[in-house]
């Protein structure tokens, strides 16, 4: 069988349309861009090009608003350690939502060996941040507050906007990692009140290697890794064009194709999670409607995830899953966690995260992999 | 070549585990391990003569935990008792050709599983060895800690 891989939220591959435009960049114009020389201006002006389309994307204010990162989760630290320590007299508190990515909450925990106090907010059962918490929560002291864009695990889109309210009434800034939801649906960091946005390349068809943090303008941060001054000086280090230069194309190629795209796959979506809850004992986890348009997750109870994702594969289809068995602490997914499943509920996962390769046909043979792992682990199963 | 992932063994036993299922009148019943922590194994083995003649296993967990399920009912079968209960957990992972550093531990109770059913059987049977008499079928590992 074909494979059809469903992972695009760990990673997407590089559109042929990006690596067209971007593969100069490696062995032709591979200037530094901080040189003055002709070929550092090639590349200078093939990074800004870059950081425009990224700005586009988001509707930042403007294009210098754009940090080029190594990935989502440089962004995501130089958010949070640049703002604690650029502003000491705000306060050492720390708010972030119980289901944010590893890459928010352990820079949090580190700064909170030094002195910061660190707060989860929790989410319902779908996933939904608790407004209430929130507002409990947050306080003067209050320097940063992060909620995702929308969750990787469950899908939960989070209300942005209400959220952004009540963070800037307690003069926090507001840091949202948008790495699950960017390229599926539309973010403007204007309209949603945000003052850091973390973005990653290779989780919207561009290369592995890049990513971006959007500063809003007037957002005092400063730089944790001092080096050549690059990148207004936030982010030390020469650029790495061709990842950059292809996150930029593959921006440009979001703004335009997104709409119809996630219109295409939110049907493949909807598709397989009617037909996936037909088996057995088996939930839809996160959001029914505030949902990412690629994202269908399950629980489904008496078997473990690792087990349902290795008996996938040799169908030929790459999943992913929240179980402990996969994870390097062995224990089982925060996220799981925190919407109230119990352990034993929140090892039997599976995430379904849909790409462009995927179309309507895949999914009777999506359904009758996941048909017979379940039936197939049950079966061995004692519980 | 770098080992990465489960080896060939380890995938072959877990895509097509061996000795699945209950005995129902077994000699001997072992369970270890614990839902919460995501691995549950039981073993039902029958004896005769002291020499394991059947076995069969049911588990709940991820591929190592099935495939140590598997393997271990492979070797102990034909085995006497008290050899079987020489089966050590390292025994089974380098039948497997060995497994993943992490699952080394928590996911390898296969033995713990076949020597809590040779003990059980020990006590039905008047048998017992003074020092293994304590605990028949009651799960020990992984009761609290899951790592």
């Amino acid at each position: 069988m074909e494979r059809i891989y469903l992972d695009h939220a760990s990673s997407t591959p590089v559109d042929p349309r990006v690596f067209e435009y971007a593969k100069r960049f490696l062995m032709k114009d591979f200037g530094n861009p901080s040189s003055l020389h002709s070929s550092g201006l090639e590349a200078r002006r093939a990074l800004e090009e870059a950081r425009e389309r990224v700005a586009e994307l988001i509707n930042a204010e403007n294009e210098k608003c754009i940090i080029f990162t190594a990935g989502a989760t440089e962004a995501n630290n130089i958010a949070i350690k640049g703002t604690a320590l650029r502003n000491p007299a705000k306060g050492k508190k720390l708010a972030a939502s119980a289901i944010e990515h590893m890459s928010v909450l352990n820079p949090m925990k580190e700064l909170q060996k030094n002195g910061y106090e660190l707060s989860r907010i929790p989410v319902d059962s779908t996933g939904i941040l608790d407004i209430e918490s929130l507002r409990n929560i947050l306080t003067e002291d209050t320097v940063l507050t992060s909620v995702m864009y929308a969750n990787n695990e469950i899908g939960t889109i989070e209300p942005i906007k209400e959220i952004s309210d009540i963070v800037h009434e307690n003069g926090s800034y507001l840091h949202v990692d948008a790495t699950a939801a960017l390229g599926r649906i539309a973010i403007d960091v204007q309209n949603d009140g945000i003052d850091l946005l973390s973005l990653s390349s290779n989780d919207m068809y561009g290369p592995q290697g890049a990513g971006a943090l959007y500063v809003k303008p007037g957002v005092k941060i400063q730089s944790i890794l001092p080096g050549g001054g690059q990148e207004r000086g936030l982010r030390s280090g020469t650029e790495n064009l061709f990842a950059i230069a292809g996150m930029g194309e593959a921006a440009r190629i979001a703004k335009r194709e997104m709409t119809a795209e996630s219109q295409r796959l939110s049907l493949i979506r909807d598709e397989l999670i009617e037909e996936i809850l037909k088996i057995d004992e088996s939930y839809l986890t996160g959001h029914p409607v505030s949902r990412l348009p690629n994202h269908a997750s399950f629980r489904f109870s008496r078997i473990e995830g690792e087990s349902i994702l290795l008996s996938m594969d040799m169908y030929n289809i790459p999943v992913s899953t929240g179980s402990a068995c996969s994870s390097k602490t062995l224990e089982p997914s925060h996220v799981l966690l925190a919407i109230g499943l119990k352990h034993e509920e929140a090892h039997g996962s599976m995430v379904l995260t849909l790409g462009h390769s995927n179309s309507l046909e895949d999914v009777p043979l999506i359904v009758e992999a996941a048909k017979n792992t379940v039936e197939r682990l049950r079966m061995l199963s004692p519980l | 070549m770098v080992q990465v992932g489960y080896t060939k063994k380890v995938m072959d036993h877990f895509m097509n585990p061996r000795n699945v299922g209950v005995i129902e009148d077994r000699d001997g019943y072992g369970k270890v391990g614990n839902p919460v922590c995501g691995d549950v194994m039981e073993i039902f083995i029958k004896v005769n003569d002291d020499v394991i003649t059947d076995i069969k296993f049911r588990t709940f967990g991820c591929g190592s935990a099935i495939a140590t399920s598997s393997m271990v009912t492979e070797l102990a079968t034909g085995m006497n008792v008290d050899e079987a209960l020489k089966i050590t957990r390292n025994d089974v992972a380098n039948e497997l050709d060995g497994l993943p550093p992490l699952k080394m531990h928590c996911s390898n109770l296969a033995a713990d599983a076949l020597h809590e059913a040779i003990k059980d059987y020990k006590n039905q049977d008047g048998n017992v060895d003074g020092q293994e008499n304590e605990s028949s079928s009651i799960p020990k590992s992984n009761e609290k800690e899951c790592v």
